[in-house]
């Protein structure tokens, strides 16, 4: 626990460093990289929740990422072009505001995980992945066909969306504005683990049949971890389309689903830092083996590989050791 | 006569050509403890299941404190008081002894919706927690992960977490199992003081603890009850002795 936590520490660390140094040498594109980490692994702290506290392996965490993308890039499309959202039965206007957005984000992805979870959560095993899979692709093909916001082209927003007091379009103020959204939720994260329902969610994983005998429903425990765990996603969709200025149907996608999966069990299933771990070092990869080879994730599929079958706990849990369950 | 807390009628329950229960109806009565003994495979496991609602008998009724709760789910009888402990142990293995105790009060208290709080923190849990623990005798071992307890300490943990819902019936599997001399003899003692609290419908094979705790005992032999009795009554039955104790009887 407290090697973790050294490692935590460690991880902030080089995330504050670095982007600081690619200030000061004026490489902007390093700190677009940063961002990129920082919301890839608020998805991966999204996932987490299900995937590591709940034991739900999630294989269409993409459809909530999506989700949270267009939620910002339909409402920014319309402020765009000038045409209310809706007019009857009553007027809704589209929004320029990121915190609007979030919030329509975070609620649209977990409603959408409440039903997805609903129907699925019934299932286990590999049922549970190729069900969840099936709604992203399904959410995808969706995407494609919506010709109102831009089908299979996606949706492009040429000014990026705006934060109260500060101005997002200057990447630095972007990146910290990320950086603080992934620290709220890395708290919430750690909160909800100690907390009755992190207790409850995390014993379910363990042995369902135990919670029950206490007289807890582990399907409803699992259905309110799967929405949390949606709506997580669905704000990183957000800032992700905000921080491309763009959205299409391959944020839907099953590879997306599978990425942010990598980042989860790269980084470390159930630690709090894991999906952080996970996305920089995914980055990096891409970053640098990308430049050296097209069939860059070759090598990142030989590193995954290593790491299911030598260092289950991904690079936080080989570097921690084993979990210590909190005090 | 007495209150009759828990209570099946006519259950039968087939798995496919094995009959593991056949009309099989008994009663747990206030303040009692209610032995099942059977040889291996009797059924003595699935009939505790049909009772907890893990299986649904296919046909027969279970009544538990007067009402007919054959239709609802483990989780349904958990919350009505009915406690319960597993021959195979199911806890959070990964977990302490004490956060497996505090899920117990959890699930008796609810309050599971919480998102925010230390659950470890919270006074009203881990002292009803560590109260079990201690009756049990797993005190010492608070803060150890439960995959590291001995197979009868582990049960011991099953016997503090059913303590800690505060049941109106207790169902325990085997509770002493791999327990050895010392232990089995301190739970024996925690039982024996625990049917005033709540009746207890105990499924066991070591016999010196069922023949010195039963009030009464009923006797299971392919799924069928062939018996039910005081402890002198059973051993004097011809059917039981040939059926099941004649080879332990020599003594
Ligand atoms: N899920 C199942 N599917 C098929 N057969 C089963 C199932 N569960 C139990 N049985 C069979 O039903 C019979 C009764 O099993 P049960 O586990 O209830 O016995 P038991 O009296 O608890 O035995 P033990 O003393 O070994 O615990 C056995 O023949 C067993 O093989
Ligand atoms: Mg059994």
């Amino acid at each position: 626990m407290k090697r973790e936590r050294a490692i935590n520490a460690a991880v902030v660390l080089a995330m504050l460093v670095v982007p600081l140094w690619a200030w000061m040498a004026d490489e902007p594109f390093i700190l677009t990289l940063a961002t990129k980490v920082a919301i890839l692994a608020l998805a991966g702290v999204g996932l987490n929740i299900a995937l590591g506290l709940g034991g739900l392996v999630s294989f269409g965490h993409a459809a909530f990422f999506g989700i949270g993308g267009y939620a910002m890039g339909i409402l920014a499309s319309h402020v765009q072009s000038y045409t209310p959202l809706m007019e009857w039965p009553l007027l809704i206007e589209g929004s320029k505001s990121m915190p609007v957005i979030w919030v329509v984000a975070m609620m649209a992805s977990g409603l959408a995980a409440l039903v997805i979870g609903a129907l699925s959560l019934r299932t286990s095993g590999v049922y549970f992945i190729m069900i969840t899979l099936a709604f992203g692709q399904m959410l995808y093909y969706f995407a494609i066909s919506w010709s109102a916001y831009g089908g299979e082209d996606g949706l492009s927003i040429y000014v990026r969306n705006g934060f109260p007091g500060l101005n997002t379009l200057d990447p630095v103020q972007f990146l910290l504005l990320c950086y603080a959204v992934l620290g709220v939720v890395l708290f919430g994260a750690a909160r909800l683990a100690r907390s009755p329902f992190g207790l409850a969610l995390s014993a379910a994983r363990q042995s369902a049949a135990r919670v029950e005998t206490v007289g807890i429903a582990p399907y409803r425990v699992r259905l309110v971890a799967f929405a949390i765990s949606g709506a997580v996603t669905g704000l990183a969709g957000a800032l992700y389309a905000d921080l491309n200025r763009f959205v299409s149907p391959t944020m839907f996608s099953w590879h997306t689903s599978g990425e942010i999966m990598v980042f989860v069990i790269l980084g470390g299933v159930a630690r709090l830092f894991g999906p952080v771990a996970g996305a920089a070092l995914y980055i990096l990869l891409e970053h640098l083996l990308g430049g050296v080879s097209d069939y860059w994730q070759i090598w990142l599929g030989l590193l995954l590989l290593a790491v299911v079958l030598f260092a289950r706990g991904g690079l936080i849990g080989t570097l921690a050791g084993r979990e210590v369950a909190h005090d | 006569m007495t209150e009759v807390v828990l209570q099946t009628r006519g259950i039968s329950k087939a798995f496919g050509a094995v009959q593991a229960s056949t009309e099989i109806s008994l009663d747990l009565r206030a303040g009692e403890i209610h032995a099942l003994i059977g040889p291996n495979g009797a059924g003595k496991s699935t009939l505790i299941k049909q009772i907890a609602g893990n299986l649904a008998p296919d046909s027969g009724t279970v009544q538990f404190l007067g009402r007919d709760v054959t239709g609802l789910g483990t989780v349904a009888r958990a919350r009505m008081g009915l406690g319960r402990t597993f021959q195979i142990s199911a806890l959070a293995m990964e977990h302490t002894v004490l956060q497996n105790a505090v899920l117990g009060a959890l699930g008796a208290r609810g309050g599971v919706f919480r998102f925010f709080r230390d659950v470890m923190r919270n006074r009203e849990l881990t002292e009803v927690a560590m109260q079990a623990l201690e009756r049990v005798g797993l005190q010492d071992q608070a803060a150890t992960r439960t995959a590291e307890l001995s197979h009868g300490q582990r049960r011991q943990l099953e016997v503090a977490v059913a303590l800690t819902l505060g049941p109106r019936a207790f169902l325990m599997d085997e509770p002493m199992a791999g327990l050895g001399a010392e232990g089995s003899k301190h739970l024996t003692g925690l039982l024996d003081g625990l049917r005033a609290e709540a009746p207890i419908l105990l499924v066991e094979h070591d016999m010196d603890a069922v023949f010195a705790l039963a009030d009464r005992i009923s006797v299971l032999v392919y799924g069928r009850v062939i018996a039910t009795g005081t402890g002198p009554e059973i051993r004097a039955n011809a059917e039981v002795r040939q059926a099941y104790l004649g080879a332990e009887d020599a003594a």
